[in-house]
């Protein structure tokens, strides 16, 4: 089949690899009809995620037909459309059964990366490195998917792809960084750094769950007027951001706050260097923003992927100001069901974050075009029979 | 029943290598302890059975390691040990508490004088057993002691975390995580799974 692989910083190339195959009896394997590249493929593509190797196969955001099932699969039956969620989990451990799916604790293979980096192993993850089990992932031909009937969520309706296949991370990403934002319906003034597409699909769930004003942060300006098409209100980050949200919150600043940004914030000269230098993993200058213009006792909700180590975070305002701080990787089984009844009933289309769609083979290219935002760049989806 | 080598016990050094590591000194490094434990989402009762059988627990531990019962309360357990040496000892059951615990010893006049225990205990709110594994080693003195000492310092935990996180993963989840024999790009036509 035809993949997208990983052969090294910046360097993504589409190969002939082998067919993936069933290796334990809780597989499926699923023909890929729609995939799309993830703002976190650009920390994978750029080399920010540890443990991430040559010949590594990416994608986290897919969806097809069932082709085959392992002897245990019961649920899920060959023929199935299903979108595939990018977190592996088992459904019965005691984070499963709390719907805590992101921290299951039995589908990550290589337990003892994350154990030695984060104390416990979190769950398996396609296309997303060793430190989350080196599962090859979806922007291919076919994949290998471990515990189907716990993770793939059945489509029944006949809408087009291109409106389910967000499903598979960013719309209950989106929601889940909206929902950890503990929205007062009518009251709650929710501000979202970063316009990309969990940005954007985070400042439409916040409006779903009652936010009375969503506030928008970037640099780039197709993103901030798609945020506007939205209902945000939305500010430059390369202005005074703190001055602006004080001035769109009658000097409160936000009740809660999303740093949909993550590790690779730019505005922070002292972060690139000590970057570069190895000094530290990660960019956190959005979040130490973030930190400071949120309003005293306050939510800061952290959907933006982190990998490591950050520093200069000022937890004196965290503390002082009683912020409290909520984030993780998405608990896909819990969200999925739900968001799928939003799309059915029209109350969203998801696929208005859609900017650019491509050929897999073409897969290569739509890297840079999205990592640079060239070409007014918001969100790729591949046509794996392309 | 292979032959022992009486001054040896059960670890087989290579003729003509020698291991660079059996020249660490064992004193006070005698009597190395390993305690791990995990949680499991399923009654004691249920794990205790899993592991009083000797083919589960085949599946659950180390590669490398073998397990023949010899009787119901005795097994002979061979694993191996860094330098293609084969450590090897006869366990006996000394406590064995349906549902509650099993507590084993090696024979007496072992090489490896090794103690272990295995406990399910109710996990609190009534979510899953504790299954809390304790194992002590007191090995001999002289090079191959020492060499046994580097052994278990350095992979005894490793190995009884392993061997728990595949039983935990087998007991709730009915499987044990893989990547081994997926695809993979670059110049390899399949990868092994770590």
């Amino acid at each position: 089949m035809q993949a997208l692989v990983w052969m090294g910083k910046k360097n993504v190339e589409v190969q002939t690899v082998d067919d993936p195959k069933i290796l334990n009896p809780r597989d499926c394997i699923v023909r890929i009809t729609s995939t799309a590249i993830c703002g976190s493929d650009i920390h994978l593509f750029n080399g920010y995620i540890p443990t991430l190797e040559k010949g590594d196969i990416l994608g986290h955001e897919f969806m097809g037909e069932v082709v085959e099932t392992g002897p245990e699969v019961r649920r899920i039956r060959v023929g199935d459309r299903v979108v595939v969620p990018f977190t592996i989990s088992c459904g019965q451990c005691i984070h499963c059964r709390r719907q805590q799916f992101a921290a299951c604790d039995n589908t990550n293979p290589n337990w003892h990366l994350p154990e030695t980096l984060m104390g416990f192993p979190v769950a398996g993850m396609f296309g997303y490195a060793h430190l989350t089990g080196g599962y090859a992932g979806g922007q291919a031909q076919y994949a290998r998917v471990p515990h189907a009937d716990v993770g793939l969520l059945k489509i029944e309706n006949d809408l087009p792809d291109e409106k389910l296949l967000f499903l598979s991370d960013i719309f209950p990403t989106g929601y889940m960084a909206a929902e950890n934002c503990d929205i007062v319906p009518g009251r709650s003034v929710v501000a979202v750094w970063g316009c990309g597409p969990v940005g954007q699909f985070a400042i439409r769930c916040a409006y779903l769950l009652g936010a009375a004003k969503v506030i928008a942060i970037d640099a780039v300006p197709e993103r901030r007027k798609l945020a506007e098409a939205g209902g945000a209100l939305t500010i430059d980050s390369g202005g005074d951001v703190m001055e602006e949200l004080k001035a769109l919150t009658g000097g409160r600043g936000p009740d809660a706050s999303i740093d949909a940004v993550g590790l690779e914030a730019h505005g922070s000269a002292f972060d690139d260097i000590k970057q570069a230098l190895k000094l530290e993993t990660d960019r956190p200058y959005v979040l130490r923003q973030v930190l400071r213009c949120t309003r005293k006792a306050g939510n800061v909700s952290i959907p933006g992927v982190y990998g490591g180590f950050v520093d200069k975070i000022p937890m004196g305002a965290a503390m002082n100001k009683g912020l409290t701080l909520k984030m993780g990787q998405t608990h896909m089984q819990k969200y999925m069901p739900p968001l799928l009844k939003l799309i059915e009933e029209g109350r969203i289309d998801p696929s208005f974050v859609i900017t650019h769609r491509l050929p897999l083979s073409q897969a290569a290219e739509a890297y840079p075009l999205f990592v640079e935002k060239r070409d007014q760049c918001i969100k790729v989806v591949l046509d794996p029979a392309g | 029943m292979p032959t022992k080598v009486p001054t040896s016990g059960g670890v087989r050094a290579q003729p003509g290598k020698r291991n660079p590591r059996a020249r660490i000194v064992i004193e006070g490094n005698r009597g190395i302890k390993v305690v791990q434990a995990v949680t499991v989402v399923r009654p004691a009762e249920v794990l205790y059975r899993f592991w009083r059988n000797v083919p589960n627990l085949m599946q659950v531990i180390h590669h490398d390691a073998t397990i023949i019962a010899l009787s119901p309360d005795e097994t002979r357990w061979k694993v191996s040990a860094p330098a293609g040496r084969t450590v090897e000892w006869d366990a006996l059951i000394i406590n064995d508490e349906p549902g509650r615990m099993i507590a084993w010893r090696s024979r007496d006049g072992a090489s490896v004088a090794h103690a272990g225990s295995v406990r399910f205990d109710p996990a609190p709110g009534d979510e899953g057993t504790e299954v809390t594994v304790a194992l002590e080693y007191d090995p001999p003195a002289g090079k191959l002691g020492a060499a046994i000492a580097k052994l278990t310092r350095d992979s005894a935990r490793s190995q009884v975390y392993d061997a728990l996180r595949r039983f935990k993963a087998l007991l709730e989840a009915g499987e044990i995580p893989t990547t081994e024999g997926q695809p993979a790009g670059g110049s390899r036509r399949e990868r092994k799974g770590s």
